[in-house]
């Protein structure tokens, strides 16, 4: 994730490059030779071609074709494999648990971080050093909260299974269905929470501190101030870490998974992602495990095009 | 509409900075209070304790009969208008003016009916549907007073309304708010360092120094009747010259010349001379040695020295004038200040029987 968390809205800077070109003319730089400015975006496109593009098509091309085990060959089967995947109870299971996994993660670790920010502004407004020190630790911990994550939910010493037997619940996870379930969205949102929580604290931060003294003579009810004034002018934020979650619980997930069903996903929830993993390299099945993830490539791609065409529009950019 | 008391008012911010201290006053209904003083005396501080941004630390502030030490800002019954304006921006103008309203369950058609008379008052009609970020300055100033005048409130609170507007619309601006005040009859204290606001806005004039109050009275008390240097050096332009001179046998000498018979015994004191009360003489009085002159059209500013101290002196344009003048001033102009303390003395300067002034 290469945007920067001072940036309220990075889709805001993207939006107005695209749309009003010429707003900003002293960094538009005027090139002698036409070559130059291919020359420098040169790398960066060819990691582009060879990282994205490139297996982009031999997906899509793969999932054309039964491939043998043994790289022995591959035959043309046109759809089939689109087909056998849709068809498939297992396959429709999974999406059914991704789909209530996505929301699930999506919502919880919006609504925490956008808690968590909204207490931590209110403590720091002025607080010039406390503001370092919270958004410091906040900023290195999210790779390190999500194996802890995971060590906490261990079946032997891990804590929150022992403060679950307290209360006569015998977590099992990796071994029964809802426990994983469980498990799995409360260390995926566990670890969302920081990123999600810089971001909103740096909008509210953003927030003119006369425009919230103006609602605090307007409005006695904080509840109001925040719901009239505070949340839409966060919505930019709100915006891209929406399209950021979804992107997170669906993709960047796969690791909290892999380490919890240790491989014995037959009982487990596992998301799309994983089963695109599952089949293509345990399963050796390239065609088939080609097919789903042009399946989702398209639902991904569907789902960001409809972000931005009906939430997009409402949210207001300062 | 209602009084506003200050009594023994004072801020101590967390850091032990003595923003505001002991500042007692009190404003008759309908009044228009300017609060005028240095960057960083304490205006604004005094302004958000009443508005109730700010923690009183000491005394009581009372609006309309009740004591709002600890009441909420929106309990208060006052409305502000901030020097950057503050509207919320995702709201159109209507928006801006009716939220307020709204969250006081004002029924709907009284809410359409004051942004309705408020927007025909400000001339804002052809903006109501907008947001604030396709409004100029001057048209969000006119918002943000129309966001104040529809809550009818106790008393309006300004803090430097008009200091981000250029110079021509200020001088507008500012009429609109002196005539708007006067129409709605709603007490008002206003903030602002400028002291041509502050002349011609205010009944009365509060002068801040240091977080407390150096002089209150109408402008031109306050301009004719400095109540010392601080104020004296504060209010009017070009500022008050300030001379040391001396009190010696009963007589006022500046540079050796006599300016008027004085009551008291021999002692240094502070003389303040107004620039426009010197004039041109033809021989005798101040020997004015200029340095540099100041063409303003309409007049010229004079600046130069008498013996080492320096003065100004307005005069009309005209012809050229020589390197040395020769200057008088009427006794009953000149101000006399303690030369340690810088308070007013109460005695005033005489006419002498034999010396010419
Ligand atoms: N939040 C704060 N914390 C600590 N000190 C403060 C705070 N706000 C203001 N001060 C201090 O209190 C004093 C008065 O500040 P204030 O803002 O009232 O001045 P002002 O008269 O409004 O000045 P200006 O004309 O520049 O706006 C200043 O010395 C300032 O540094
Ligand atoms: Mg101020």
């Amino acid at each position: 994730m290469t945007a920067s968390p001072v940036v309220p809205s990075p889709f805001l800077r993207l939006r107005q490059w695209w749309t009003r070109p010429s707003a900003h003319p002293a960094k538009v730089a005027q090139f002698d030779r036409p070559l130059a400015p291919w020359l420098f975006v040169a790398p960066q496109l060819l990691i582009v071609a060879i990282f994205f593009y490139w297996p982009s098509v031999q997906a899509v091309t793969s999932s054309f074709y039964l491939e043998d085990p043994f790289g022995f060959g591959a035959a043309f089967v046109g759809l089939d494999n689109y087909r056998e995947a849709l068809s498939s109870t297992e396959y429709r299971n999974i999406a059914g648990f991704t789909a209530l996994f996505a929301a699930t993660v999506t919502a919880l670790s919006l609504g925490l971080g956008l808690l968590l920010a909204v207490k931590a502004d209110a403590v720091m407004r002025g607080a010039g050093a406390y503001k370092t020190a919270l958004i410091s630790v906040y900023a290195i911990a999210p790779p390190v909260v999500g194996l802890i994550g995971m060590m906490m939910f261990d079946m032997h010493i891990g804590p929150f299974t022992k403060a679950a037997a307290l209360f006569g619940w015998e977590m099992r996870v990796g071994i029964d269905y809802r426990d994983t379930a469980v498990a799995l969205i409360t260390v995926a949102v566990w670890k969302q929470i920081p990123y999600n929580f810089i971001f909103f604290l740096s909008g509210l931060q953003a927030v003119p501190s006369s425009v919230r003294e103006a609602a605090l003579i307007d409005a006695r009810s904080g509840w109001r101030r925040f719901r009239d004034v505070t949340l839409p002018l966060l919505a930019p934020t709100g915006f891209f870490l929406l399209v950021i979650n979804i992107t997170y619980a669906l993709f960047d997930t796969f690791g909290i998974i892999d380490v919890m069903v240790k491989d014995k996903p037959a009982n487990n929830p596992i998301t799309l992602v994983y089963k695109v993993y599952l089949d293509g390299f345990k399963g050796n099945d390239i065609g088939g495990s080609s097919a789903q993830s042009v399946i989702l490539m398209v639902v991904v791609a569907a789902l960001t095009v409809a972000q931005f065409r009906l939430i997009e529009r409402r949210v207001h950019y300062g | 509409m209602a009084e506003i008391l200050l009594e023994h008012v004072g801020k101590t911010y967390p850091g032990g900075t003595q923003a505001v201290s002991d500042v007692s006053l009190s404003v008759a209904d309908g009044e228009f209070i300017v609060l005028v003083g240095p960057s960083g005396c304490g205006k604004s501080t005094l302004l958000r304790m009443v508005a109730g941004l700010e923690d009183i630390s000491a005394g009581t502030v009372t609006i309309g009969g009740r004591v709002v030490n600890r009441l909420e800002p929106a309990e208060r019954d006052i409305a502000m208008v901030f020097q950057n304006y503050a509207l919320y921006p995702h709201m159109t103008v209507r928006e801006n003016m009716s939220w307020g309203l709204k969250n006081r369950r004002i029924p709907k058609d009284e809410i359409a009916a004051r942004v309705e008379e408020a927007a025909r008052m400000l001339e804002l009609h052809p903006y109501l549907d907008r947001k604030p970020r396709a409004l100029s300055g001057g048209q969000r100033q006119r918002v943000a007073m129309g966001r104040a005048i529809v809550r009818q409130p106790a008393a309006f609170l300004f803090d430097e309304p008009l200091s981000n507007l250029d110079a021509k619309l200020r001088v507008t601006m500012r009429g609109e708010i002196l005539k708007l005040q006067k129409r709605l009859g709603t007490t008002a204290l206003y903030v602002t360092h400028d002291q041509l606001e502050a002349m011609t806005l205010a009944d009365r004039l509060v002068v801040l120094n240091g977080g407390q109050i150096e002089q209150v009275g109408r402008p031109l008390e306050v301009y004719h009747r400095p109540a010392s240097t601080f104020v004296a050096a504060f209010i009017g332009a070009p500022a008050m010259n300030l001379l040391d001179a001396r009190i010696e046998a009963g007589h006022l000498r500046l540079a050796g010349v006599d300016l008027g018979r004085v009551e008291g015994e021999a002692r240094a004191v502070t003389l303040g001379i107004r620039a426009e009360d010197l004039q041109l003489l033809q021989s005798g009085g101040l020997p004015f040695r200029i340095d540099v002159i100041e063409e303003l059209g309409a007049g010229r500013v004079v600046h130069g020295f008498v013996e080492d101290q320096p003065l100004c002196v307005s005069l009309p344009s005209g012809a050229e004038l020589p390197a040395q003048l020769h200057l008088g001033v009427a006794p009953e102009a000149l101000h006399l200040f303690d030369a340690i303390t810088g308070k007013r003395l109460p005695q005033s300067v005489h006419r002498s029987a034999k010396v010419r002034a």
